[in-house]
């Protein structure tokens, strides 16, 4: 067995937004004709990188994150009707919407563990949602909001129609929020609270206050799910009472586990091959959706992809 | 100040109709080494969890450097500095142990509240983290994670963890417990170097082992403190043997 | 006054529904410990094979109940000796993940098979009747519905507590170390209280078809509602989900009738209340 002095040293926190960064200006030159889809793929991974940092990082199995997409999304939507287009500003509102419904709801949540915690995390959303419903006058109800368009970003670039400047906004709004995803998860306090995930009585014996650490965690998993919520309003110019679904939660939830949760680029993996699997499936029979969706679930539980990594790596290894 | 580090008054627990500590009051001065021991079930590890704060007794108190800690949670009174270890190994499985160390440190000094820089850029920790771990013997292994390590080492690695919280009380619950044979010498080593000025409270079954650390012993039976004395008064004393053997 | 009763009387059997296929949710999840996400596909099968039955085979209603609640509880037994039980040591979130990836699975199969359409049962004349109690007349349906959940309750209780296979079951839940050297066939038991849940919630699929249609989505749609019954009421507390279900059941039926724009607020913030006040269940402390 090899010797390991030292632990791995974390790799610098701007690689992978650049990578990011770098694949999406590829798609957004290469692939015209696509530019929805790339928007929507960005919006999505910014959502299910939400996710990773409540259910990866913290390690606290949630069904409700799309409560915090949903409330950015209607605060942006409402923001850019009301009061000004201007999409900076709109994601702003839309962010600290997130972060304020899981400051509050997190502060009640996370008095509870296990399966009390994920019911009510469901509860939650609900009540979010129903409440939503009601208030037609400000959200539109069953029907939507709609009737906003976006100002032109920073001043100058406004939204096309062929949705080349949604596209790159939200492209540069994912690797932004991947960079501070990043830097917070390998510092002390992302440490800390992969510590608690891993073992809470450990860290309470070093001192570590536990609740408000994962409740910080928690909120700031909020903001960026309220960024994505803002983003999805913004280039749609639509918010739908879908954006706060339990299908939406247990989706990305979906999309996380296949990416491989905790390590941040597994959300990233996981929204685009599921988005880009659904888009190409969208025409098919979606039962046969749901059947592809199932098995690849059942299978990933049974044979985890870092054990199928192994595993295909050591069958190559022992053949060269 | 009279040198009293941790004080029990009274201490008392009831789990229903079970009475599983009964009035237990104990001193316990800078630079003790204090064993406790006693029959199973004698309510040794719940007296240590009502110290260290992870239960909360039925009344009496807690006192650590003349401060009432009795409504303190766990981690107020690490900070405070007491700190203890448990009897079945309680670790962070994936962490690397260099992390987990570093993480002690960083919650000694105040910083898991630090969010943005890296891990990496608070190389004096890191440093000290490998120097705790050489100094036990386990920088061979810095970079595993705590899971791949032999128990005996996963108890030396629980070992790092509480000194690294530089603690004034230190409240060790059967290290040696679940140590295979041939293991035990580092740990023992590390036992026999604790600082000096260190109270120390230790629960344990190996009487070679009391023997060998404690300059002071207390026996508990159901709950009660039946004996408290030197290990020579506590080996002769018929109210202990009796204890023992009745059960 | 009127509306009162209605409310009572339809809450009380929509909760007795709601109880009928959570048992075998309760039990898995304080026996087995076991988050199955796929239980509503039981009460789905349950209801699907009532309706092939008493529709395609033409089998009387009273034969085909019990048949398809047989049925049910065998694939049930089946499910969790090949499959499931290798799934027990896992972590919470792989439980659900497998459970609801199993869901998934059954509810492109029930497409596949039986086409996307709702799924009626035939009911006899005898149930299609008023019946008169004297002081109320009700429909037959609702009185078949809440004695059901009664007898279930009893049953549950005799069985809990006067049968050896219930003190079996009452060990292995308190006590499962200790169980396995008692002597206990600890894998007898779970399998057996697994297939029975599953047989429970084939019959909750049944009586509860009429407010629940009976489609292949069923097996998500309404597991939220069933969830929450078994947490409020608390893993592996019979008495709990009863008593949840009924005040939970209530709840909704009365929001859907008085405040039907609020939709299911109501439920939700009363789980939420419940739950927070008592997070180990209705009748734990």
């Amino acid at each position: 067995m090899s010797a390991a002095t030292q632990a791995a040293r974390m790799a610098p926190p701007w690689r992978l937004p650049l990578i990011v960064l770098a694949l999406g200006l590829a798609a957004w030159l290469l692939l015209p004709e696509q530019l929805g889809l790339l928007t929507r793929i960005a919006v999505t991974a910014l959502f299910v990188l939400s996710l990773d940092l409540v259910v990866g990082i913290a390690g606290l199995a949630t069904l409700g994150q799309a409560a915090l997409f949903g409330v950015g999304a209607y605060a942006a939507g409402i923001f850019a009707l009301r009061l000004n287009p201007d999409p900076l500003m709109g994601l702003a509102v839309g962010t600290g919407a997130g972060a304020m419904l899981a400051l509050a709801s997190g502060a009640f949540l996370l008095r509870y563990h296990g399966f009390t915690f994920l019911m009510l995390t469901v509860a939650v959303a609900q009540i979010v949602a129903s409440l939503a419903q009601k208030a037609r006058d400000w959200t539109g109800g069953d029907d939507g909001l709609t009737g906003f368009s976006m100002g032109p970003l920073l001043g100058r670039f406004s939204f096309d129609l062929e949705g080349q400047t949604a596209a790159l906004y939200a492209l540069a709004v994912l690797a932004l929020g991947l960079y501070i995803a990043r830097r917070v998860v390998d510092s002390p306090f992302g440490l800390a609270v992969r510590g608690i995930h891993e073992n809470r009585a450990r860290m309470a014996a070093l001192g570590t206050p536990v609740i408000p650490r994962l409740l910080a965690m928690y909120t700031l998993a909020g903001a960026l799910a309220g960024t994505a919520g803002a983003l999805s309003a913004q280039t749609n110019a639509i918010v739908g009472l879908d954006s706060l679904s339990f299908a939406l939660s247990a989706e990305a939830l979906v999309m996380l586990v296949l990416g491989g949760a905790g390590r941040l680029h597994g959300a990233l993996i996981g929204a685009v091959v599921f988005t880009l699997l659904h888009h190409t499936a969208a025409s098919i029979n979606p039962y046969h959706w749901l059947f592809i969706i199932g098995v690849a679930l059942m299978g990933v539980v049974l044979m985890p992809p870092q054990k199928a990594w192994d595993w295909l790596r050591t069958r190559l290894g022992a053949k060269a | 100040m009279n040198g009293v580090l941790l004080e029990t008054r009274e201490l008392d627990k009831r789990y229903g109709g079970l009475h599983v500590t009964r009035k237990v009051s104990l001193q316990l001065h800078a630079g003790d080494r204090l064993a406790l021991i006693g029959p199973n079930g004698a309510g040794k590890t719940t007296l240590v969890n009502q110290i260290s704060g992870t239960v909360a007794p039925s009344s009496g108190s807690v006192w650590l450097a003349g401060v009432d800690v009795t409504q303190r949670s766990q981690a107020q009174r690490v900070r405070a500095g007491l700190v203890r270890t448990f009897q079945i190994t309680t670790l962070a499985p994936h962490l690397p142990v260099q992390r987990q160390v570093e993480l002690a440190l960083f919650e000694r000094e105040g910083l898991t509240g630090r969010a943005w820089r890296s891990i990496d850029g608070y190389p004096e920790l890191g440093a000290e983290a490998q120097a705790l771990l050489r100094h036990l013997g386990l920088g061979a292994h810095a970079g595993w994670p705590t899971e791949r390590l032999a128990y005996g080492e996963q108890r030396l690695v629980e070992m790092a963890l509480a000194l690294a919280l530089r603690p004034k009380v230190l409240l060790l619950d059967e290290p040696m417990a679940g140590v295979p044979q041939g293991e035990g010498a580092r740990l023992l080593a590390a036992l026999d170097a604790l600082p000096g000025d260190l109270a120390v409270l230790i629960i344990e079954h190996d009487m070679d082992l009391v023997f060998r650390l404690a300059r002071r012993i207390v026996v508990l039976a159901e709950g009660a403190v039946i004996a408290d004395g030197t290990p020579d008064a506590i080996r002769n004393d018929p109210i202990v043997r009796g204890a023992y053997l009745g059960h | 006054m009127q509306l009162l009763a209605n409310v009572l009387i339809d809450g009380l059997a929509y909760g007795m529904v709601l109880f009928i296929i959570a048992v075998g949710l309760s039990v898995t999840l304080g026996l087995m410990r076991f988050v199955n996400l796929a239980h509503g596909a039981f009460a789905m099968i349950g209801g699907y094979a009532a309706a092939l039955l008493t529709r395609e085979a033409q089998w009387s209603f009273w034969v085909a109940v019990p048949a398809a609640l047989a049925l049910t509880a065998a694939i049930g037994a089946l499910l969790e000796a090949l499959v499931l039980r290798h799934l027990y040591r896992r972590s919470e979130l792989e439980q659900v993940l497998f459970t609801i990836g199993l869901a998934f699975f059954l509810i492109a199969l029930t497409n596949a098979l039986a086409g996307p359409q709702v799924q009626l049962i035939v009911l006899p004349p005898l149930l299609a009747q008023p019946v008169d109690l004297g002081f109320r007349t009700l429909p037959a349906q609702r009185l078949l519905v809440i004695g059901a959940g009664l007898l279930v309750a009893a049953a549950a209780a005799w069985t809990v507590t006067r049968t050896r296979f219930g003190v079996w079951l009452r060990a292995a839940v308190d006590h499962p170390d200790t169980a396995a050297t008692l002597g206990i066939p600890i894998r007898t038991v779970q399998c057996a209280s697994f297939a029975a849940g599953a047989g429970l919630a084939g019959l909750g699929g049944v009586l509860g078809a009429e407010l629940m249609p009976l489609e292949p989505y069923y097996a998500l749609k309404y597991l939220v509602l069933v969830l929450v019954v078994v947490a409020v009421g608390g893993m592996g507390s019979l008495p709990g989900s009863l008593l949840a279900a009924v005040v939970l059941g209530t709840v909704e039926t009365a929001s859907k009738y008085l405040a039907s724009e609020w939709g299911n607020l109501f439920f939700f913030l009363a789980m939420a209340v419940l739950l927070a006040w008592r997070p180990n269940g209705l009748l734990k402390r």
